[in-house]
């Protein structure tokens, strides 16, 4: 296994400079950056290997769509489930608006769908369509005072509505927080709950065993895991997966067509009509390849010690607020400076080559419960170093001067 | 503040640091919008922070009157930058003045971008659009 620190020679966007300053990247939960592995593997497929997938008897149509199934094996492997029960997307968003469609079919007014008040508007905005088409109730799970589920509150309500579909996502995009959803699947179990795990933000960082978790679904992003942009997929419990109704149709995911009538492939054939993002695929694969190098635990390890030296150095600037879990949280400091506009940080922190993202982060309910109308968001990934940490404190302390 | 003033302070000022210091510095200048007029009817969109925005004629002398606030100190900063350009002109000569120019001249080109993040063009293409209702 390989030595966490020296990852991120991989990775050569980092050595970059913007505006005559070194980047220091922080801002891995809006998209990773990619190691080579990953950019070779997409320029060399284009350059010697393209072709399309399950059309072609020539050797190239072969071997692209040998790649290509190949790819889903190892996701599958990755998330420890079978592979025809993984189906390509063009990412998380898609993955849930599938879902959101398919799932929906079989509710009406007295249907319940629960969602935690930390969802990306990706994980609320289906099924409020969804509830808007079916009369279906959606229920918001609640949160403590401190930017925390209250988990104890939340299986207490999952009990008292016995909703139909939970939906939640494993780590807050906008705070970082990991969400105890062992014992929220678990509860849904005993009630007869379909439990939708979006994974966009724990896919990299805590590599679940979907076996483990046990949950009917679990939706990711390419992008967001060293993989490139526009891919992504879903999993599903093949049972499930299998009588959901088709959602986009087209080539390829039929068995038969007449004028009359359609018949369909089975899961996950029947959702995927069309040309898939095939460089996207096997890109998404050398993501995986490149991440099974690297010892989960350690990479944990590394990225918690990096979390906490970035907090306590932040913690110790008066006038900072930090939101949400601090015990339980993948990497990700959401903060504010008195009463400074987050967009007036990430500027003026941006010219000192510092990437992170500023606003409401697609969390707007979030935001509102938390009381404000935005954040400054730095998200760590395990190619940013102490190094990294040092540039932004130092960059924040003088923007901070130029502000007070 | 006129605009002459102000591209004078930024050519002096070297790095962007020194350069959005001044320019919220001259957001400070800039008068507090009254609380009853921060309205959402004045909001511009496609603005990341808020921008309210309030463009009329001095019917007598027949020149645009701006007024505008932001809740982010380098929006409002801008926003100065941006009233002060257009600030004494008729209707006819706002349409055919250039924002774009101005920003290129003064080095803050980037912030007309049309990226997500940036709502300085939403707010220069109302003002446009505005001036051609009242020409």
């Amino acid at each position: 296994m390989t030595d966490i620190h020296s990852l991120r020679d991989d990775f050569p966007i980092l050595d970059k400079s913007l505006n005559g300053q070194p980047l220091c990247y922080l801002d891995s939960a809006a998209t990773a950056q990619k190691p080579n592995k990953v950019i070779d593997v997409i320029k060399t497929f284009y350059q010697a290997e393209n072709s399309n997938v399950h059309r072609g008897l020539h050797t190239l149509s072969k071997n692209a769509t040998n790649r290509y199934e190949a790819a889903r094996e190892t996701i599958a492997k990755f998330l420890n489930v079978s592979a025809k029960e993984i189906v390509w997307t063009s990412g998380a968003t898609e993955s849930l608006n599938f879902l959101a469609h398919g799932l929906s079919q079989a509710l009406n007014e007295n249907s319940k769908i629960a969602i935690s008040p930390f969802e990306h508007h990706a994980n609320i905005v289906p099924w409020q369509e969804a509830c808007k088409r079916t009369g279906a109730q959606l229920l918001v799970l609640p949160m403590l005072e401190n930017g925390v589920l209250d988990e104890a509150g939340a299986i207490s309500l999952l009990q008292t509505h016995k909703p139909d579909i939970l939906s939640i996502g494993h780590v807050s995009n906008a705070l970082g927080n990991i969400h105890p959803i062992e014992s929220l699947i678990k509860a849904c179990k005993t009630l007869g709950t379909k439990t939708v795990i979006d994974g966009a933000q724990s896919f990299m960082h805590l590599r679940p065993d979907l076996v483990a978790l046990d949950c009917d679904f679990y939706v990711f992003s390419a992008h967001k895991a060293l993989g490139p942009t526009g891919v992504g997929g879903l999993y599903g419990r093949y049972n499930l997966l299998n009588t959901l109704p088709v959602y986009k149709t087209g080539g390829e995911m039929i068995q038969e067509v007449t004028f009359a009538h359609s018949t369909y492939r089975d899961a996950p054939g029947k959702f995927e009509p069309g040309t898939p993002n095939i460089s996207g695929v096997i890109g998404l694969a050398a993501a995986v390849d490149y991440l099974n190098n690297i010892s989960p635990s350690a990479l944990q390890r590394y990225e918690r010690a990096l979390y906490q030296s970035l907090l306590q150095q932040l913690n110790q600037i008066k006038g900072v607020t930090v939101y949400g879990d601090t015990q339980n949280n993948v990497g990700i400091v959401s903060f504010n400076y008195k009463n400074e506009h987050h967009y007036d940080l990430a500027t003026l922190l941006n010219t000192y080559g510092v990437a992170v993202r500023s606003g409401h982060h697609c969390a707007q309910p979030l935001m509102n419960m938390l009381n404000v109308n935005g954040t400054v968001r730095a998200s760590l990934a395990f190619y940013n170093n102490e190094a990294d940490v040092e540039h932004f404190i130092n960059a924040l302390k003088a923007t901070i001067e130029l502000l007070d | 503040m006129n605009i002459e003033n102000i591209t004078k302070k930024l050519s002096e000022s070297h790095g962007w640091q020194a350069k959005y210091r001044e320019i919220m510095l001259f957001g400070k200048q800039l008068p507090e919008l009254p609380e009853a007029l921060k309205v959402g009817s004045a909001l511009v969109s496609g603005c990341d922070s808020k921008v309210w925005l309030y463009v009329d004629l001095d019917e007598s002398a027949q020149q645009l009157v701006l007024i505008a606030d932001s809740d982010t100190r380098i929006v409002k900063g801008l926003l100065a930058i941006i009233i002060a350009a257009y600030a004494g002109k008729t209707p006819e000569q706002a349409s055919q003045f250039s924002a774009y120019t101005l920003f290129e001249s003064l080095g803050l080109i980037s912030h007309l971008s049309p990226s997500r993040g940036n709502g300085i063009r939403a707010i220069v293409d109302q003002i446009q659009m505005q001036a051609n209702r009242l020409a």
